[in-house]
């Protein structure tokens, strides 16, 4: 029983998916299998909270402060995204019960991934975690768009594992372990298989938080799936593969960091600046909110890049936030639609205001939170970033960073332009439904409550970051 | 005797065979499928070669976990397609292009 003890979140959140999973083939009601998904999960976040810090299985899981920040941000992402989930069902045309348990299951892998301390546990954690994913962005069983997006997803998905996979077979052979510290002790300057496998891994990695060049997947699969299931792989895959970057590099890699410092400045720069640009052009919001991920994707890779115990807690600081305003965001995408329909284009929204005045001051403040305005969250998050860039000497980063933010704020104001000053075209009555107010109010009272106190968040960084130092 | 130098060029001339194999194959997704076993066969070899190479277990077992995940990947992916098949009427690479701009 004991050994048990340190997964008891993922192996709980495992039996009851095999338990859903027979209860919905019996039973046909699904609002009833949520209910019981939601609740797995906060029994998930209990457990997480309450687990002694420790390792399990020979060192190969970890549950340290770190893993412990994540899992619970892993946890709340996917607690959203079902209540989305049910909030759409029936219009989207996805009412299916495999839903709430395809989530609990990528669930399990990102668990494994945010403590996996070993080569292998982060492989299976991956692989556990994008194979439900690809069945996920497909879940619309008689939509082309959404079956397109699975089958994208899947191919280079699959390519990233494979070379993830073809460097951590390197890393593994010349180092002769698979297990990060005891890889840590071994790693010396100028190894050039270390060097293939270190880019390889981090080239697998940056696909799986689809960070330029390897972003390619990201819009298509984002505009392509279902709003929920978007919005899910807007939340908890990026936290959880952000993670497994920083376990990877900062444990195992630390002594070689001038070696991959380079490679996750040259993908954080691309990442902002094509981002900034790429997404000046887009029409719908879904599309555009993929370039925004993969924006901020750049942004959290400057704390990766610092590799100090600052540079990881502005991670963290900024993946919350993160989580908080897609929460925000993803819901409002979900309350634009009328009788059924959803709407997805951002000249849909023109002259919001005034049917809709309230949620309009609402989507302001996540666009702006977004944009990084101050003194909302997204602000916040990003002056930790460049603080951390700039006390770790890297001010080309931070400006560079600062630059993109700037070009970034045009398309998020421009919605609110469409929003306040075009003709009015629709009314929605998507505002109407209960489960989204439970998200869209709290994420709008937490960006706006963080400049007044902000201090919360910033010591259970500061713990998080503890782990590594 | 082989040597380890062996098997690793062996390893990375069918990785980018896999590679390239999705990257230039114009006609038909089912090849991009076989490329990705391809790769993830490249990786086996190496794993076992090190294991065997190195005298450590760890590898081998890897290799076998490679594998497990390997046939569950090829079964996703298939059912995938066959979706996207129905769908779309046809596999070929040319006409997966709905979602763009």
């Amino acid at each position: 029983m004991n050994i048990f003890l340190p997964i008891l979140p993922e192996i709980s959140i495992f039996i009851s998916a095999i338990f859903l999973l027979l209860l919905g083939l019996f039973i046909k009601n699904i609002k009833l299998i949520i209910n019981l998904a939601v609740v797995t999960l906060i029994l998930a976040i209990v457990f997480v909270i309450y687990q002694p810090i420790g390792t399990a299985f020979n060192n190969s899981l970890v549950n340290d402060e770190f893993s412990k920040v994540i899992k619970i941000l892993i946890l709340l992402g996917s607690l959203a995204s079902i209540i989305m989930y049910h909030s759409s069902r029936k219009d989207l045309n996805i009412d299916l019960y495999e839903f709430p348990i395809l989530i609990l299951l990528a669930t399990i892998g990102m668990l494994v991934m945010a403590s996996a301390n070993d080569l292998i546990a982060i492989f299976i954690g991956l692989e556990l975690q994008s194979l439900t994913l690809y069945v996920l962005a497909s879940l619309n069983r008689n939509h082309l768009a959404s079956s397109e997006a699975g089958l994208k997803y899947f191919l280079l998905g699959a390519l990233s594992s494979g070379l993830l996979l073809f460097g951590l077979s390197y890393i593994y052979g010349f180092t002769g372990n698979t297990n990060l510290n005891l890889i840590s002790t071994t790693v010396a300057p100028g190894n050039i298989g270390l060097i293939i496998g270190i880019v390889f891994v981090t080239s697998g990695l940056a696909f799986k938080v689809s960070a330029v060049p390897f972003h390619m997947w990201t819009p298509d699969v984002y505009e392509g799936a279902p709003t929920p299931v978007t919005a899910f792989f807007a939340m908890a895959p990026k936290v959880a593969a952000i993670a497994v970057a920083v376990r990877f590099l900062i444990v195992g890699f630390s002594d070689v960091a001038f070696e991959w410092q380079q490679i996750i400045i040259f993908l954080s720069i691309a990442s902002m600046v094509f981002a900034a640009f790429a997404a000046i052009a887009q029409t719908n919001i879904k599309r555009l909110m993929a370039y925004s991920s993969i924006g901020h994707v750049g942004y959290a890779l400057i704390g990766l890049a610092c590799g100090t115990e600052q540079g990881i807690s502005s991670i963290v600081i900024y993946l919350s936030i993160y989580l908080v305003m897609n929460i925000g965001v993803f819901s409002f995408i979900l309350s634009m639609k009328y009788k059924g329909e959803h709407y997805e284009n951002i000249s849909d929204l023109s002259g919001l205001y005034k049917n809709h005045p309230y949620y309009s001051v609402i989507i302001t403040v996540f666009m702006f939170s977004l944009a990084g305005i101050p003194p909302l969250a997204g602000f916040f998050g990003k002056f930790y970033i460049f603080i951390a860039a700039i006390e770790s000497n890297l001010m080309l980063l931070a400006i560079i960073g600062i630059l993109a933010s700037v070009v970034g704020a045009f398309y998020y104001l421009r919605i609110i332009k469409v929003i306040y000053f075009d003709e009015e075209k629709h009314s929605f009555d998507g505002f109407n439904h209960k489960s989204l107010h439970l998200l869209i109010h709290p994420s709008a009272f937490l960006i706006i409550l963080f400049c007044l106190y902000p201090l919360p968040l910033i010591n259970i960084a500061n713990y998080a970051a503890n782990a590594f130092y | 005797m082989i040597q380890l130098e062996q098997f690793l060029i062996l390893s990375s001339l069918i990785f980018s065979i896999g590679v390239i194999g999705i990257f230039l194959n114009r006609k038909n997704v089912i090849v991009i499928l076989m490329s990705i076993e391809l790769i993830l066969l490249a990786v086996n070899i190496n794993l076992v070669s090190f294991s065997y190479f190195l005298g450590d277990l760890t590898g081998q077992i890897f290799a076998l976990f490679v594998l497990t995940v390997a046939a569950a990947e090829a079964a996703i992916g298939l059912a995938i397609l066959v979706v996207y098949n129905r769908n779309a009427g046809n596999v070929e690479i040319e006409n997966i292009n709905s979602l763009k701009g």
